[in-house]
């Protein structure tokens, strides 16, 4: 049997009157890449924050490779093992991409362990040329990429990502679903994403959020052909 | 009853002077999201302006009421163009650079008027209750707060400077979208703003003894009112300067001076590690 | 893994010696006292707002605390080497608890600037209010706003009767400063410090690596507050006596200053910062025709209107663009020539 390592338990989180997340139940094997999707508000950000620590759900439990982590903060999510990057691009802008990919290897590893780690990074993600470039001068797309660098530098076995390829240009969004592909070989990934052609071009299975809630989860092909679906999001798509 | 009375007066006092010395520092604060370390320093000089224009023979009451909020309006009009206008968006950058401001104003007060207290005696005299001294002038420094804060939100409910001042606070962009632009609304704000500070140092010059460095009594208490108070601007500065007066003058009574106002510091610490934000981000939101 | 790489160390302790015995042929040994101590003053609040990103307004509150406690404790005790450690460790520990409260509020900016300095205001109120024969500390009375004199100064370890103080002392400042500088130095270097730098860039993501935000930064808040503490022990030893003014708010605002001018981010720039403006000071006091306060609040507009970086980050820059552009020099350029010859 595949272990789970990701599930949620009727998950629910309101703010003052509003549900942004109801009673959503949601499972990930090892391994596996899942896709959120739905229109905006429909919930899948919220679930995302709630997973990661950055908010504290209202009822309901997460679970990580068995452990329950609900209300637990970011920082014990992440030392679990868990890789995490957010919507805005979050990087150490005073700092250089080296640095920024060693202090990420450096929570799991020793110090000269952490700069072999890094070189590897930099090496994976084709960032040599710019590895002593401070993000802050660096483009929109190269610091998604170094973003993720962070991400992978701490070897996760789960990866939480919420929009990769907001922003990115067609090469830039072919190079991130490469990456994707990549760290699916080692750990399960959970995207939420708008870009469908990104999506078809890395998931099997989506999960479609709606209204809070999840309304459907299957492949994605039988998603995109569902009316229901079609008509709560793609519909306004397509 | 008449211990009751006497202490019912101190508290109001209480708060309606920390209203009175928080007042400026709020309106700039909440609008151009400025603070004003040199706030105290605005007091300290329309105490001196309030001295010097009543040793020139001038009214009292116009010294206080009219002369002071002008004079340290007009610096602070100075101090704007010069310097705030530069700073803008960057809050720890104002604080430091008015703090520095704070330090250069002593140094002229001290400069011109020397490093000895000065002082007027209160126009209003006291009076007694049952066995009790009142101080006469603690009611007009009350009715001056309550005024004030009548006028305050006159002006931000009733007038076009308030509803477009109101809108720069919510959102900088929509009052240049209104065509009003931003510049001369933060120019008025913080001539009004200063002008209250001027009001407010000569308004409680009578009660102090006046040196160069008043202006250190006041800043940290003005300070944790306006931020304890939170996005509000009414609604914050009465219910923070309610609860501070309120714990000052209990441990004032029971404990000693010192202690109410080491309390009052103690009060605004924990609120603040409790609510971030301000009083008014939790509870009465929405409110003026 | 090596801390510190040994021919930095030996640079910055030959650097050091050699303006430890020349310095005292321009400047007197008492004023270079009080140099060096307000320079590891202004290095502690530098450590953790250049490096930390930690905006404390009451640097001074961990300066007089240092002060006070040394001198509490040498009277008490009647020798000054336990009471020097003392000095370090009630500061660092009041920073911790102070620490925990402020980062495990999550509070930042502003916040913590209001905080620290209303901390500081609760000391200074609290200190000058304990005049009365009741407040006792042990042996040493607190004595309000008359301060603490007559204490044990600082005399050689375990023996109470050999005071060191003149020469010896300005000795014993710079030695000390030297191996402050060096911990913080090697701080910075090891895996600690570059996570506390991350810190100061972006808390979130480090967060998001896995590190614990909040206790870091109360470690860190801790050291500069031990370090600031040292400094303070070491003023009570050259004043003789500790007074309120030590926690007031104008000397939160100068150790600030010093930092600013002197340059955030650097470790050189702060120490430069307070060396220099406390000397400046000292050169102003002699003379009466402007008011000190007004320079001091001049030089502080003045820098974060026309220099924020302060000067040692602006100096660099222009040394590294010097450097940089002398590789292209290989063939004389006229024009530059020229100017220089018109220059």
């Amino acid at each position: 049997m595949v272990e789970t390592v990701l599930e949620a338990v009727g998950l629910t989180m309101r703010f003052g009157g509003v549900v942004a997340s109801d009673n959503v139940n949601f499972k990930l094997k090892a391994r596996e890449l899942r896709c959120l999707i739905g229109p905006n508000g429909a919930g899948k950000s919220t679930f995302f924050k709630c997973v990661t620590g950055l908010l504290t759900p209202t009822s309901g439990q997460v679970f990580m490779r068995g452990d329950e982590v609900t209300g637990w903060s970011p920082h014990q999510v992440a030392s679990l093992g868990v890789g995490i990057k957010m919507q805005v691009p979050s990087v150490l802008d005073g700092l250089s991409v080296q640095e920024n990919i060693w202090l990420a290897a450096r929570r799991f590893l020793s110090a000269p362990e952490a700069r072999k780690k890094a070189a590897e990074v930099i090496e994976r993600l084709a960032l040599g040329p710019i590895a002593r470039v401070d993000l802050g001068r660096l483009a929109h797309g190269e610091r998604q990429r170094v973003e993720l660098g962070t991400v992978v530098a701490a070897d996760p076995w789960l990866i939480l990502l919420d929009e990769p390829a907001a922003g990115l240009s067609g090469e830039d969004v072919e190079l991130m679903a490469e990456l994707v592909r990549e760290m699916t070989r080692t750990s399960a990934v959970v995207i939420v994403e708008h870009d469908m052609q990104f999506i078809r071009s890395i998931a099997n299975t989506v999960t479609v959020f709606h209204q809070g809630a999840v309304l459907m989860e299957d492949h994605v092909d039988k998603v995109m052909s569902d009316p229901t679906v079609r008509n709560v999001y793609l519909g306004k798509n397509a | 009853m008449d211990y009751v009375a006497v202490i019912s007066v101190e508290v109001v006092y209480a708060v309606a002077s920390l209203v009175l010395i928080s007042a400026g520092l709020a309106i700039v604060f909440g609008m151009m999201k400025v603070i004003n370390l040199a706030h105290g320093e605005f007091m300290m000089m329309g105490g001196y302006a309030t001295i010097t224009a009543v040793n020139y023979g001038v009214n009292i009451f116009v010294a206080m009421l009219i002369v002071a909020p002008l004079v340290v309006g007009l610096i602070g009009l100075v101090v704007e163009r010069l310097v705030i206008r530069h700073l803008y968006g960057r809050l720890v950058d104002t604080m430091l650079a008015t703090w520095g401001l704070s330090l250069l104003f002593i140094g002229l007060a001290t400069m011109i008027f020397g490093n000895t207290t000065t002082g007027i005696s209160t126009p209003i005299p006291g009076f007694t209750v049952g066995g009790y001294q009142i101080n006469g002038y603690n009611f007009f420094i009350i009715l001056v707060s309550i005024v004030l804060l009548v006028a305050m939100y006159a002006v931000l409910k009733g007038t076009r400077f308030g509803l477009v001042a109101r809108g720069a606070m919510q959102n900088p962009e929509m009052a240049a979208a209104l065509g009003y632009s931003p510049d001369k609304i933060y120019m008025a704000t913080f001539f009004a703003g200063s002008a209250l500070s001027g009001l407010a140092g000569a308004v409680l010059a009578p009660l102090v003894g006046l040196v160069p460095t008043s202006g250190g009594a006041y800043i940290a208490k003005a300070f944790i009112t306006v931020i304890a108070g939170g996005p509000s601007l009414i609604a914050g500065l009465m219910s923070s300067a309610g609860l501070f007066g309120l714990v000052n003058q209990i441990f004032t009574f029971a404990v000693s001076p010192v202690m109410g106002e080491v309390a009052l510091l103690i009060a605004a610490v924990i609120l603040l590690r409790l609510l971030p934000q301000g009083v008014t981000a939790r509870f009465l939101k929405g409110k003026m | 893994m090596v801390i510190l790489p040994l021919k930095e160390a030996v640079t910055t302790v030959l650097v050091a010696a050699v303006l430890i015995y020349t310095l005292p042929m321009m400047i007197s040994t008492y004023t270079l006292s009080i140099l060096l101590i307000y320079a590891m003053l202004g290095l502690s609040l530098g450590l953790i707002w250049g490096f930390g990103g930690i905006l404390c307004f009451g640097q001074a509150a961990f300066f007089g605390l240092g002060a006070y406690s040394y001198a509490i404790a040498a009277i008490n005790i009647g020798e000054s080497t336990l009471p020097m450690v003392i000095a370090m460790l009630v500061p660092a520990l009041f920073a911790a608890v102070l620490g925990v409260f402020m980062f495990y509020g999550r509070l930042a900016d502003v916040y913590l600037g209001v905080i620290t300095l209303v901390v500081t205001l609760i000391l200074f109120k609290f200190i000058n209010s304990t005049a009365g024969p009741s407040y006792v500390i042990g042996k040493a009375r607190l004595g309000g706003y008359n301060g603490i004199p007559g204490f044990q100064t600082l005399n050689v370890p375990g023996q109470p009767d050999n005071y060191i103080w003149g020469d010896p002392f300005y000795y014993v400042c710079a030695v000390a400063l030297v191996i402050v500088f060096l911990f913080v130095t090697a701080l910075l270097r090891s895996s600690f410090g570059r996570i506390a730098v991350g810190i100061r860039e972006n808390e979130q993501r480090m967060s998001l690596m896995g590190y614990d935000v909040r206790a870091r930064k109360t470690v860190l808040f801790a050291i500069g507050a031990g370090i600031a503490g040292l400094a303070g022990a070491l003023f009570a030893n050259w004043a003789e006596i500790v007074t309120p003014g030590l926690y007031s708010l104008g000397q939160s605002a100068e150790i600030i200053i010093w930092c600013i001018v002197g340059g955030l981010g650097t470790r050189v720039g702060p120490m430069l910062g307070a060396a220099g403006l406390a000397y400046l000071k000292f050169l102003l006091g002699q003379q009466s025709m402007i008011d000190n306060t007004l320079i001091t609040g001049l030089i502080l507009v003045l820098f974060v209107l026309f220099l924020p970086k302060g000067v040692v980050p602006a100096v660099a820059d222009l040394w590294k663009l010097s450097v940089r552009r002398r590789p292209r020099r290989k063939r004389p350029n006229r024009r530059i020539r020229a100017e220089r010859v018109d220059g």
